[in-house]
């Protein structure tokens, strides 16, 4: 059996810089666990630029913010091993991982940080009419052949899905030659960003519909087809308003999922909106020295964000281990009236910062007002332009009202109009 | 002549009309909440860019392709000529992150980097 301090799952930007973060704050024992054959994440096959505006203060691609992490975990000395899968943690912080080299592992670990990031919901949560014919894949899998392998993978596509995977997925393959005849969004509004919409859309004339989706698809062997159709206010397609596109591609955008088999499995409480864990405001769990970060909690837009959540977590590892911990008086956390979510979801009044909470919103407003209440009672009012479901949101409680709080308290957030 | 134009500069993505006459001059931009849409909407309509980010072929590499990127903006009208050339190009590995892979291309004074390593297969 191998001992380490702190054992981080997903070597991706999450996994990286909670690890980072931990051997900051004093942990020395740390050992990443990489599926993949190196470091990095999905960010390896991020091409496009518009990574790091916020943390490095520069538009970086994928691969080269993935870089600058990787160079640290390297100078830094930390452990890790790649190509090597997690396969399950215990009850008592024991990692099982499997790799080629070394076989089974079994890990003894004080602390666990789970950062296995998300994938695309497959075609199977879709329930499209139509054949098995290929050519139907998620768009993250179109992005791996294209970018990573330099293969195309189609040259008339269809998108079904307007996130922003979709979205620079459309940009990418016309570039290359493709056709991209229409992107069609079940939802009156696109979950991606303006800006994507405009530079990967507009830009090229590819037109994106609203309200409408994709009811069959045709084709033997190959895609040769597919039947879309608008949709009414339940989402229902509205007879009359079919029309066949040929095509010989179909790429589905239509949403991530934290990768959350491990931690279902070992009975961590999870929240059936954002489909992660539950967290306090140091990222752990409901189960004692496992801590979750990045996509694995929520479903992340920006990168940045993804690197400061982790650092948090990394922090509050190492203190779990190092033994900094006081015996916690949480008060929870409640989105309510248009607002879907908050992360983390209770929050320990003992903690002696203050504390981010960053929460989603439903729909698109324009000038509304996010309120914070605590026990009902409103604490902070503030003024936003716009919100919308593709842009996360946060607000900061100080840590003088957070001392006034008491055990057992509920910070609810809400959007009025 | 009118112009709508949506400024991508931040996410408020506000719809901006730039107002032109017949020489092509911009006459007025209305509909922008702030100074940085004012200045978007000009570039946009005088001398609109693009950065490029796409892949090069690799010989000889544990990958068949290394990721890059324009190191400026691009005139966005030569966006799809820059891709011929690029596509046309073959690097040879090991290619590092940093290296520049076509220079100056299209003689934009812009060059084409490596945004990945690819190491010797
Ligand atoms: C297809 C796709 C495209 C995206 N495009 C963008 C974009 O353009 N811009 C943007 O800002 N964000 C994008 N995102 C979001 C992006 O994933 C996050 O910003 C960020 O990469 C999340 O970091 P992470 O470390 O949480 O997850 P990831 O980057 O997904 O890393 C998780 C890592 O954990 C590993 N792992 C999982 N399970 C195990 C296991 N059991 N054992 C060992 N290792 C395991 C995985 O191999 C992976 O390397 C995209 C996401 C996806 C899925
Ligand atoms: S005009 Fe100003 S506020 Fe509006 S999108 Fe552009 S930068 Fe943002």
């Amino acid at each position: 059996m191998l001992n380490y301090d702190i054992v981080v799952i997903g070597g991706g930007p999450a996994g990286m810089a909670a690890a980072l973060k931990a051997k900051e704050c004093g942990v020395d024992s740390i050992l990443i666990l990489e599926r993949a054959e190196t470091l990095g994440g999905i960010l390896e096959q991020c091409i496009h630029t518009g990574f790091g505006l916020h943390y490095f203060g520069e538009e970086l691609s994928g691969p080269e913010y993935a870089d600058r992490f990787i160079s640290l975990v390297d100078e830094q000395k930390i452990e890790y091993k790649t190509d090597t899968m997690a396969l399950e943690i215990t009850e008592n912080n024991v990692v099982y991982a499997v790799n080629k080299t070394d076989g089974l592992l079994e890990i003894q670990s004080k602390a666990v940080i789970l950062a296995m990031g998300c994938r695309e919901r497959p075609r199977g949560a879709l329930n499209i009419a139509g054949s098995r014919a290929s050519g139907v894949m998620s768009a993250g899998t179109a992005q791996k052949y294209v970018n990573i392998d330099g293969y195309m993978p189609g040259k008339k596509v269809v998108i079904l899905g307007s996130g922003d995977i979709g979205l620079i997925m459309a940009r990418r393959m016309t570039l290359e030659g493709a056709e991209v005849k229409v992107v069609c969004e079940l939802m009156p509004y696109s979950s991606g960003l303006t800006r994507n919409i405009v530079q990967c859309l507009d830009d090229f004339n590819i037109p994106l519909r609203l309200s409408c989706t994709v009811i069959g698809i045709h084709g033997k062997d190959r895609v040769e087809g597919v039947t879309i159709a608008n949709v009414d206010e339940n989402r229902r397609p509205i007879p009359g308003t079919e029309e066949y596109i040929e095509c010989d591609t179909l790429l589905l955008s239509v949403g991530l999922i934290p990768e959350n088999e491990l931690t279902r499995a070992v009975g961590i409480e999870l929240d059936p909106v954002t489909s992660g864990a539950v967290v306090d405001e140091n990222r752990e769990t409901s189960h004692n020295g496992v801590f979750a970060c990045g996509n694995v909690l929520h479903v992340h837009d920006l990168v940045d964000y993804v690197t400061l959540e982790s650092q948090t977590a990394g922090e509050g590892a190492a203190r779990y281990v190092l033994g900094g911990n006081n015996e916690p008086e949480y008060i929870t956390t409640k989105g309510v009236n248009g607002v879907r979510y908050i992360v983390p979801q209770k929050v320990n009044i003992k903690n002696d910062g203050d504390v981010k909470l960053y929460f989603r919103v439903g729909q698109v407003y324009k000038n509304a007002k996010t309120v914070v209440k605590y026990n009902g009672e409103e604490i902070i009012s503030k003024k936003r332009p716009r919100l919308a479901p593709g842009e996360m949101e946060s607000v900061i409680i100080k840590n003088d009202m957070l001392k006034g709080f008491a055990e057992g308290g509920i910070i609810e957030i809400s959007v009025e109009e | 002549m009118q112009k709508n134009i949506i400024c991508v500069a931040c996410p408020m993505g506000c719809g901006v009309t730039v107002e032109l006459d017949d020489n092509g001059t911009i006459v007025s931009v209305t509909g922008n909440t702030c100074k940085r849409g004012d200045a978007y909407a000009r570039t946009e309509i005088t001398n609109p860019v693009r950065s490029l980010a796409t892949t090069v072929k690799v010989e000889g590499g544990v990958f068949n392709v290394v990721p890059c990127k324009s190191s400026g903006a691009l005139p966005k009208d030569k966006v799809f000529d820059c891709m011929e050339v690029i596509n046309s190009v073959c690097a040879k590995a090991p290619v590092k992150l940093g290296d520049v892979l076509v220079s100056d291309i299209l003689g934009t004074g812009i060059d084409i980097v490596a945004t990945n390593h690819c190491p010797i297969k």
